[in-house]
């Protein structure tokens, strides 16, 4: 039975809460602001409160997380996510405060916010940070903000053309036309990594960035770093690195020293702050130290042992956020620091990259693994050999899904056929990894056996394979009460 | 404190598995010199026990307004979270997971997002809404950068009685891409609408109107409206959501795009973070809405499913020609919004929106009639209110927290001419023994 939708159990008449009685003297709402501006009805469901607990608690047994098992999906790191850090999230100290509050009153929270800022210049190799975006892809859009800025402030405007590999991320070239620029893609090598010699033919006055993500969406670190930065800055442009790959590198490599300008980092992946079924995240950008006076205001500042609000910053870009960003999920990611400290930190990345090749060795003789034996913290797979049999990748993660697995990412990057992109991250034991590669390994046998099971996976769930076609030709997209 | 369940026996297998001696054999396509040689210069580690204890004593040093009554608004409201909101945000199958890319696994949070897509509409009287933004304010950014892309036109024409920081913010994302923002003059805390009506030209793509507005009151909306249209340019309104328990709805007003700050819905201050953007369009545009949107399906069985869709318009499918470059959005926040509205209904939501209206008013009146403070403007107003001051308000405001109440947003930190003005808030939550406290502490300051 799938469950009602809420419209469907609503019932005239309930609700599942009572307001106190007014206590000051009441006028009529008519009289106080006119009847014109009032609404004639508000069609809003009413149910019980046990109806309410009901229905959304039978939904979150229909979803899977981290904490129902394991979730290795490429470029997400759906790490564990430590129970402690909810808990400080709901103090009352952190969660009841007014961003317009008195900083005097503040102190706590604006301390933590300046020293987790000074944490992730460290982390990165930069020099100053801003807390301020929302996710990732704010974050991108931030850095490149800045480099406008920078560019127009050392009488470089012209520079219009931002760069990404074939391998990127797709809000790395939607964030570059967010900000006004013309995007250029650079193919990939045969070795997966940036083609010099492309990148060398695209590069000009004309070219205001570069993004890389670093180990990048093959799950590799690109071997020609320190020459790529420097054909980029010979030509004038600033390197950006995508951070959601970060969990490789912790304390091993920091982007500022292989010579990205500006970089952000996912909170929600690297340090922990939960997914929340697609958000919040947080997505701080850091930056060397000739960038920082384009950072988005306000910027915490601490002028004689007084932590502040720092909005008098003439060249920032201005803001992206209505206040300082997400604290919530900036603290979570503090107390994750706090915990591992410096050798934790180390050992999140050692065991990212030891369980991610592992698992890679382990399934390495079924599935074609296009990019060589070694890896970072993810890998990619491709299902080519499947499909000589029928199977596509999408069947292969779905019939994972049988297996008690979440799916690896599929068809990404684009730049491999049949992609499957397995990122284990360093929280789950050896005891889970082998009995994910049993099950990747006893789907290559089907796949040759009974590859009809495969095709039509998932068999457990609730609902079997979903026609997104449809959804996508005739949208439903909200409650219509007349019956849809 | 680690969370890496592998020992040192665990992984001398695995390296032994894989061929390698150790865990360096396998980082050896990082270059030499790009390797880090020393420790990282962070604090910790930290037991668990010792993080509660040092998160504890940071937390002591900020003065919580749980323990306050406060009368700061501005866009971020103290309003009562009920007891349900927690109790599913906190369920671990929602926040543990990511976006629901496979709807197999995640039919529970995609049935929730529908859901939650289908409450905004009916709140706000549109017709679709997208799974929600990061804020209030980069939702209206969104908002304008749509109009542009829709009609191709380049000013935005924004009200001067809009939040001051969303202003900021529609000013950073218009001038990145190349927009104009065109910021119109106030008439005391109104918007001049002659003056916003004498700005828009053929160029204008959208006329972007808070209603109630930054400093509480309500606008007359009509003639901006149809001064917008008349010119082709495209109507976008900024609304409070508990407003609407009784105020008449963007779709009422015939707004083409709504947008909304959600944190009243169940979320806390925070400290200004996380928040939720809502962001509400008119049916013909949107395959120009930028973010997920949940779409109500079958499966092979005919059964009813839901699945992410219309997603050629995002950047995972269409990268530089996407209508936005959002992904992560604030899922676990919408869900927050969803429970509360479920909870509150129909008539929960008239009574605290009837709650807010009541208390402020109560307060204005009799902050009115205080000496020395005036209220400078007749407009109507949902739930805050500005209020001239002859005292000095930093003064006013640490006499008052001394007493345990946060007075109102000194608005001479936004404007120049506003010096002595402030804006107070009362929600539902303040109480009139509160409220004469307030009196009491600013007839004696």
């Amino acid at each position: 039975m799938s469950e009602k939708t809420i419209f469907e159990q609503s019932s005239t008449g309930r609700g599942g809460i009572t307001w106190p009685k007014c206590d000051v003297p009441t006028a009529s709402i008519e009289s106080l602001l006119g009847e014109d501006v009032l609404r004639s009805e508000l069609p809003l469901p009413e149910l019980s409160q046990i109806d309410v607990i009901r229905h959304y608690t039978r939904l979150s047994t229909t979803n899977y997380g981290v904490d129902t098992g394991f979730y290795p999906l490429g470029s997400c790191t759906m790490k564990y996510n430590p129970k402690i850090n909810e808990e400080i999230a709901r103090i009352h100290g952190f969660a009841d405060l007014h961003p317009y509050q008195d900083e005097a009153t503040v102190q706590g929270i604006l301390k933590l916010l300046y020293d987790m800022q000074a944490f992730l210049a460290e982390i990165g190799g930069m020099d100053a940070t801003t807390l301020q975006p929302s996710a990732g892809a704010q974050g991108e859009l931030t850095a490149l903000m800045i480099f406008k800025r920078h560019h127009e402030r050392v009488g470089e405007s012209r520079r219009h053309i931002v760069i990404v590999p074939d391998s990127s991320h797709g809000t790395n070239p939607a964030t570059a036309a967010r900000c006004g620029y013309e995007v250029l893609v650079v193919a990939s090598g045969p070795n997966g990594f940036v083609d010099l010699e492309s990148l060398k033919s695209e590069l000009s006055g004309e070219v205001a960035a570069f993004m890389l993500t670093n180990p990048n969406t093959l799950g590799l670190f690109e071997p020609n770093i320190i020459e790529i930065s420097r054909l980029v800055h010979e030509c004038g442009a600033l390197m950006y690195c995508d951070g959601a790959n970060m969990n490789a590198i912790l304390g091993i490599n920091r982007p500022g020293d292989a010579g990205f300008d500006a970089m952000h980092l996912n909170l929600h992946k690297t340090f922990a702050s939960p997914h929340g079924g697609g958000g919040p995240g947080s997505g701080p950008v850091a930056v060397k130290k000739f960038l920082e006076p384009y950072l988005p205001t306000p910027v915490v500042s601490c002028i004689d042992d007084s932590y502040l609000q720092d909005y008098d910053r003439p060249d920032s870009i201005g803001s992206l956020h209505g206040f300082y960003g997400n604290i919530g999920v900036l603290l979570r990611s503090y107390a994750y620091i706090l915990s591992l400290g410096a050798e934790g930190l180390r050992e999140v990345s050692e065991n990212a990259v030891l369980n991610a090749n592992y698992l890679l060795s382990r399934i390495s003789a079924e599935y074609d693994v296009p990019y060589g034996s070694r890896c970072m913290h993810e890998f990619v797979a491709s299902a080519d050999r499947q499909k000589l049999h029928g199977v596509r990748a999408m069947s292969v993660a779905k019939r994972l899904i049988d297996y008690g697995f979440h799916p690896p990412t599929v068809y990404f990057p684009l730049i491999v056929s049949e992609a499957m992109m397995v990122e284990p991250t360093e929280t789950e034991s050896v005891e889970m990894l082998d009995s994910f590669a049993d099950a990747m390994i006893a789907i290559a046998r089907e796949v040759e056996t009974d590859p009809e099971i495969v095709k039509s996976a998932p068999h457990i769930t609730e609902i079997s394979k979903v026609d997104e076609a449809l959804a996508a030709r005739k949208p439903v997209l909200r409650w219509n009460p007349s019956g849809e | 404190m680690s969370y890496c369940p592998n020992t040192n026996a665990d992984r001398e297998r695995m390296l032994r598995s894989i061929g390698v001696n150790s865990i360096d054999d396998l980082l050896t396509q990082i270059p030499e010199d790009l390797l880090v040689k020393r420790a990282l210069n962070v604090p910790g580690p930290l037991s668990e026990m010792e993080l509660s204890q040092e998160m504890s004593a940071i937390a002591v040093m900020n003065a919580n307004l749980s323990e306050y009554a406060s009368f700061l608004g501005a866009g971020i409201y103290d309003h009562y979270i009920p007891a349900t909101v927690g109790a599913i945000t906190g369920r671990s199958e929602f926040y543990t997971s990511y976006t629901p890319y496979q709807p197999e696994l995640s039919q529970g949070n995609l049935q929730a997002i529908w859901e939650f897509q289908s409450l905004v509409c009916e709140l706000t009287g549109m017709q679709v809404a997208n799974a929600s933004m990061y804020d209030g304010a980069s939702a209206l950014a969104e908002a304008a950068m749509m109009t542009s892309g829709i009609n191709r036109r380049r000013e935005w024409v924004v009200s001067g009685c809009l939040h001051p920081s969303y202003l900021r913010v529609l000013r950073t994302y218009a001038w990145a891409a190349g927009f104009d923002v065109r910021e119109c003059c106030r008439s005391g805390i109104l918007t001049d609408s002659d003056s916003l009506i004498a700005q828009i030209t053929d160029d204008t793509a959208c006329v972007i109107v808070q209603n109630p507005n930054f400093f509480g009151a309500l606008e007359s909306l009509t003639e901006m409206e149809s001064a917008a249209h008349r010119h082709g340019a495209l109507f976008v309104m900024s609304v409070d959501p508990i407003s609407l328990g009784i105020l008449k709805t963007p779709g009422d007003y015939n707004a083409d795009i709504c947008v909304a700050e959600g944190q009243s819905l169940g979320i806390s201050q925070g400290y200004g973070g996380p928040l939720l953007g809502l962001f509400a369009c008119k049916q013909e545009f949107v395959r120009h809405m930028p973010g997920r949107i949940a779409g109500a399906t079958v499966d092979e069985h005919g059964k009813r499913a839901y699945t992410l869709t219309l997603q050629t318009r995002e950047q995972h499918i269409r990268r530089e020609r996407a209508t936005s470059n959002i992904c992560t959005n604030e899922a676990l926040l919408a869900l927050a919004a969803s429970v509360y509205l479920c909870t509150l209904g129909k008539k929960g939501l008239t009574e605290v929106a009837n709650l807010c209206l009541q208390k402020s008013h109560y307060a204005a009146e009799a902050i009115g009639r205080i000496p020395g403070f005036e209220l400078p403007c007749k407009a109507h107003f949902f739930k805050e209110f500005v209020v001239k001051s002859d005292s000095d308000i930093r003064e006013l405001n640490r006499g008052l927290m001394k007493k345990r109440i946060v007075g109102g947003l000194d608005l001479g930190r936004f404007y120049p001419d506003l010096q002595d003005h402030m804006l107070f808030c009362a929600t539902e939550k303040r109480t009139k023994a509160e409220i004469d406290s307030l009196i009491d502490g600013m007839a004696q300051s």
